[in-house]
This record gives C-alpha cells, structure tokens and sequence, in this order.
C-alpha cells in the first residue's frame, strides 16, 4: 500500500508511530520518517494511522472499506492543503 | 456558444494533456477527475515509473527505512487516464494546440498543463561528471544507484554543496556511520535557503555528528583512477581529499528546453505563469489553454510584493496543481489564485527544520522562541518593518501561528513577548543572507523580479 504524508503539515505526534509502528517512526524529537510502500498487512494499522492524525496529514491507497487498492481513496479529515 | 456550453463541453468531452507525471501531474489529474472531469486525460512522462514521491529519496531511503524503488504515490482515485510513460515532449506547436512527443508522435489538447519540474544540475565538467562513483540525486534512477554504492561501504562520501539534499544526504551517511566530508562554497550549510545566522547551526550540527565540513571552499576538479572510478577531489584552498564516493548537489534547472522556440515565457528560470496558473507567452500576454504548476512554475505573488516566485516545494507542487487543475476546467468568474504561502520540510540529523514564508526576502531575523544553543528554536524574518518568514528547528507546532502574522504582515520586530523568548531574541539581526548576485545553489525559494517575460539568469557553474 502507498503512503505519503504531508510533512508540512505533519506536527510530529507520533500518533501514527504507535497505530503502525512498522510504517512510521519518529527520528529524532519530531521528524516523521515512514515507509511509502506498506506491506499489505499493514492495512488495519495503517487505516487507523491515517483516521488517528490530528492534521490529516496521512494519505494512502486501499484502506478504504477494503476498496481496491487504486480506487479506494484514504484521506485525513482536516484536508485543507 | 455560450461560455457556459463551451465549459460544460470542455468538462465532458475535452482533451486535456499533462506533461510531467510526477507529483504536481498526478495532483493535477486527480483533482480533474474529482472535480467531474470526464474527457481525455493524457499523462506524458519521460521516466519509466508511475509518479513517485521524491522527498524520500534523501531520507527513508538513505536511513535504509524505505526501498528507492517503492516510494510511488498513493491514487486517492482511479484516474483513467491514456499514460505515455519513459517518452518526453520535445515541442509545444501554441497555434495547432499541439504537443510533440521524442518518438515522433503528436498529441491534441484543449488544455495543457506544464509540470515538467527541475533536475539535477550536473557537475560542470562532464570527463570527471563521467567517473564511476560521480552521483546526483533527483530521480528514483539516481536513488537507486546511490543507494547501492552507499550499501557497499565506501571508505569516504563527498558531497560537494550544503543545501537541503547535500545535507540530508551527509546526515544520512552519518547514520549509517560512513565518513563524509561535506564542501561548500558559502560559509556555512543551508545559507542560501535560510541566511547565515541559521546556517551557524547547521554546521554545528554537522559537525557535531561527525561530518568533515569544509565551507568557504570550492571543488576546483574531480580526479579518477585508470580505471575510471572517481578517487579524490580537489579543493581551491589546496585541499584534497581521498574518496570513492561523491555526490553533486549543486541545485537545479528548469526542464524548460521543449518549450524553446514554443513562443511561451520560458526560460532557465521557468515557465512564467499568472496567479491563476495560466502561462505567458514571450510577449507577456496570457494563454487562456496552457497552465503550469510546480517545480517548474515561476508566479507572482500579492504577499510577496507581486514578485514571481519560483518553489521547489512539495507543498506548492500540490497546492499549484490543485489550483490550475480546477481552472483548467472552470470559467473565468469561477477560478481561484494560487496564494499558497510557501511552506517547507527537511529533515537531518535528526533535527525537524521547517519554514514558512520567503526568507530569502528578509534582511532581519529575530529569535523569537527557543535558543539557537539549544538548536531548538523559532527565527522570524523580517523585510521592511513587516514579518516576512519564520524558520523551526524542532518547533513545528508553532510555525502556523508565523504564517497568520505573515498573511496579515505583522509589523517586524515582533512586540509581544513569548512564553519562552530568550535574552538573544530580543533584538532583531542581519539575517545575513548572501549577495544574491552571486550565484548560489542554495535558495529553494528564488525571487525573479516581476517581469513574466524576464529570462534572464546568471548562473556561472565555475566550479563550485
Ligand atoms: C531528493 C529530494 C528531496 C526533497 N525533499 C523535499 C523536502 O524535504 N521538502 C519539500 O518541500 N520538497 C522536497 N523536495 C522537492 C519536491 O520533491 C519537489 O518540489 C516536487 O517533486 C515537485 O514536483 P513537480 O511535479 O513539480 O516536479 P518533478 O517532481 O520534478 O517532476 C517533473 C517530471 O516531469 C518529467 N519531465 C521533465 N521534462 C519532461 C519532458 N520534456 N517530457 C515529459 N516529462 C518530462 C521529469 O522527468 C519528472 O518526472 C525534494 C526533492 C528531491 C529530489
Ligand atoms: S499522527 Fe499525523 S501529525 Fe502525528 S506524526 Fe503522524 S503524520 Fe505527523
């Protein structure tokens, strides 16, 4: 599954680091380093990952209602970039 | 007919094309469809890959937490689209609506959008750019081949200029505990980007991770072995320094030479386009079909004194992409500016560097919070008795509250006192930016005057 966030919005509360512990982490006090390609067992962590942000900074593709995975769109709530 | 006709059968049956199918592309496209796009979407790219996400490549992937060959964009919708992958455009023909592919093809539009971004300036001598072991780092290409060479434990990396990727690249060699020398011809790392008052920190902080940083210093010639592997380089103070691994991250250039002759306002500093995204042509009149976004984009801004600004930001390739693509498509009374105020991430040494606003326009910088000590800090800029940009190190929770005072252009020094203003922030300083006529790698933010036709650049490579 593909992931981007968008780190101008990201505010680094690691939220997502410990939903997907295997997809994000923090290095350092507050940058987020993540993978961009999550394996495919990753969905759940990764749905409640981009759900839990505060900014709506996660996007990814296919955990969405397990739609496919290049129909399904996953965006943050607050999506105002 | 009607405009309105006109819109509802560009909306329904129109032929739009995009060349560049990178982020700004892919933004532009879904945002097309979701908008209720329903005609011909043709995406023409001249890397093989589907678009990928770039910023990555100097961080995940060189920390090893992420493969080069897997950071492609998430599709936040099927896009439907006819993709012309690992094919460039070689010519715009304005008058027949025309684009001209390198393998001979043509393709109609009714729209275009121009997102054909920068790449890797390369080293200026092209026997030693040649050597095995010589890298840049733009495409997912350079990514991979770097990627590999790093992995087999090369005795030194050198990377010569200390912008944002130079750094993040000696910062991430620092991690996986290679030896690295950084040089650069300013007197500190980032000083383009963020002057020389933030630019002291930065070199403390490579230095403190171990990076042999030599600043003030130029790279005179990259030397190879008879083999054709790059050996040492060669420094104007007389230096030489022993190394199998060297990195050029002296900026970029506009990939504008397809729209040479095209009768468009292109050049080395971009593609001049309004607030609304739309192009110029060379005679400084707007095309009503051709529309630009992202890296390779230069457009004037009312925050910014209505200068053409020129971003190579992840943010503005999404916000511009957003903003043309629903012009594209939209009547005039219906169209929205492209007012993003430029926003920016970099992440080394495990420090979160953020800014927001142009600071390459402020002469002045405050510390308004935090210490430059403690590497933990918020500077403000200042141009002209107004706020004008702010910069964060591991601060990022406050940077929305600068951007709100350089929306409104709060008056500069700032009069408030913070919770944690330090003795150092009290007074405002020269924020100690380089003569900007002096060529720079470093600014991610270029102002280039207010004219939309001005092509003029002065960039001497002469060795770095
Ligand atoms: C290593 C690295 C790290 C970065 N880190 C950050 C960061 O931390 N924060 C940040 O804000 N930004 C960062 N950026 C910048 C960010 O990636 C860019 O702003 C963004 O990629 C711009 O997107 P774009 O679509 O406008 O252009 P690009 O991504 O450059 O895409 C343009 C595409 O068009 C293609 N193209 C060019 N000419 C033609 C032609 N004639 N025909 C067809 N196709 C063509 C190119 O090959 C490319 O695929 C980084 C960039 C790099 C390289
Ligand atoms: S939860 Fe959101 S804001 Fe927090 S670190 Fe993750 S992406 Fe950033």
């Amino acid at each position: 599954m593909r992931v981007v966030v968008d780190l101008n919005k990201c505010q680094g509360y690691a939220q997502c680091a410990f939903l997907a512990p295997d997809v994000f982490a923090l290095h350092g006090e507050e940058s987020l380093v993540y993978d961009p390609c999550a394996g495919d067992e990753q969905r759940a962590q990764l749905a409640r990952a981009v759900a839990a942000c505060p900014v709506g900074a996660i996007t990814a593709d296919g955990t969405d209602d397990g739609a496919a995975p290049s129909a399904g769109p996953v965006r943050g709530t607050s999506d105002d970039r | 007919m009607t405009v309105e006709g006109f819109f509802e059968r560009l909306r329904t049956e129109g032929r739009i094309v995009i060349v560049g199918a990178s982020l700004a592309g892919l933004t532009a496209a879904e945002t097309l469809r979701a908008e209720g796009f329903t005609g011909s979407l043709t995406m023409i790219g001249d890397e093989p890959y589907e678009p990928y996400d770039r910023p990555p490549l100097s961080k995940a992937v060189l920390l090893g937490k992420a493969s080069p060959h897997r950071t492609d964009l998430p599709r936040r919708r099927e896009l439907d689209a006819d993709w012309r992958l690992g094919v460039a455009a070689a010519g715009l023909d304005l008058g027949a609506r025309r684009v001209r592919l390198a393998d001979g093809d043509e393709v109609e539009y009714d729209r275009l959008l121009i997102a054909t971004g920068v790449r890797a300036r390369p080293w200026p001598n092209e026997t030693e750019a040649q050597l095995d072991g010589v890298f840049v780092l733009r495409t997912r290409d350079d990514a991979v081949a770097l990627h590999r060479r790093l992995g087999a434990a090369p005795r030194r990396v050198f990377v010569i200029g200390a912008g944002f990727t130079g750094s993040e690249i000696a910062s991430a060699c620092r991690y996986q505990d290679l030896a690295v020398t950084v040089a650069e011809r300013a007197n500190a790392p980032l000083v383009g980007a963020l002057g020389g008052v933030v630019g002291a920190v930065a070199a403390e902080l490579q230095r403190e991770n171990g990076v042999d940083l030599r600043t003030g210093v130029t790279v005179t010639a990259l030397e190879g072995d008879t083999s054709g592997r790059v050996r040492a380089a060669h420094l104007s103070d007389g230096g030489v320094v022993e190394t199998d691994v060297v990195v050029v991250s002296l900026g970029a250039t506009r990939n504008t030479e397809w729209l040479t002759g095209s009768g468009l306002g292109a050049g080395p500093r971009g593609v001049a386009c309004d607030a609304g995204c739309r192009a110029f042509d060379f005679r400084g009149i707007v095309t009503d079909d051709v529309f630009v976004a992202g890296d390779v984009a230069r457009s004037p801004h009312p925050l910014f004194n209505y200068q053409f600004l020129s971003l190579e930001h992840w943010g503005n390739a999404v916000s511009q992409a957003e903003v043309a693509a629903h012009n594209m498509i939209s009547p005039s009374a219906d169209r929205r500016p492209h007012i993003w105020v430029p926003a920016f991430w970099s992440s080394q040494f495990g420090v979160n560097i953020k800014s927001v606003g142009v600071p390459t326009m402020g002469d002045q910088i405050m510390i308004t919070q935090g210490s430059l000590a403690e590497r933990r800090f918020v500077g403000a800029y200042g141009y002209q008795g107004r706020v004008i940009a702010a910069v964060s190190f591991d601060n990022t929770r406050w940077l929305q509250f600068y951007q709100q005072l350089i929306e409104t252009a709060a008056p500069f020094p700032l009069e408030y006192s913070t919770v944690d203003r330090r003795p150092e922030g009290r007074r405002p300083i020269p924020a100690d930016f380089p003569d900007p006529s002096l060529p720079t790698h470093g600014p991610t933010v270029t102002l280039s005057g207010y004219s939309p036709v001005d092509r003029r650049l002065v960039f001497t490579p002469a060795r770095h």
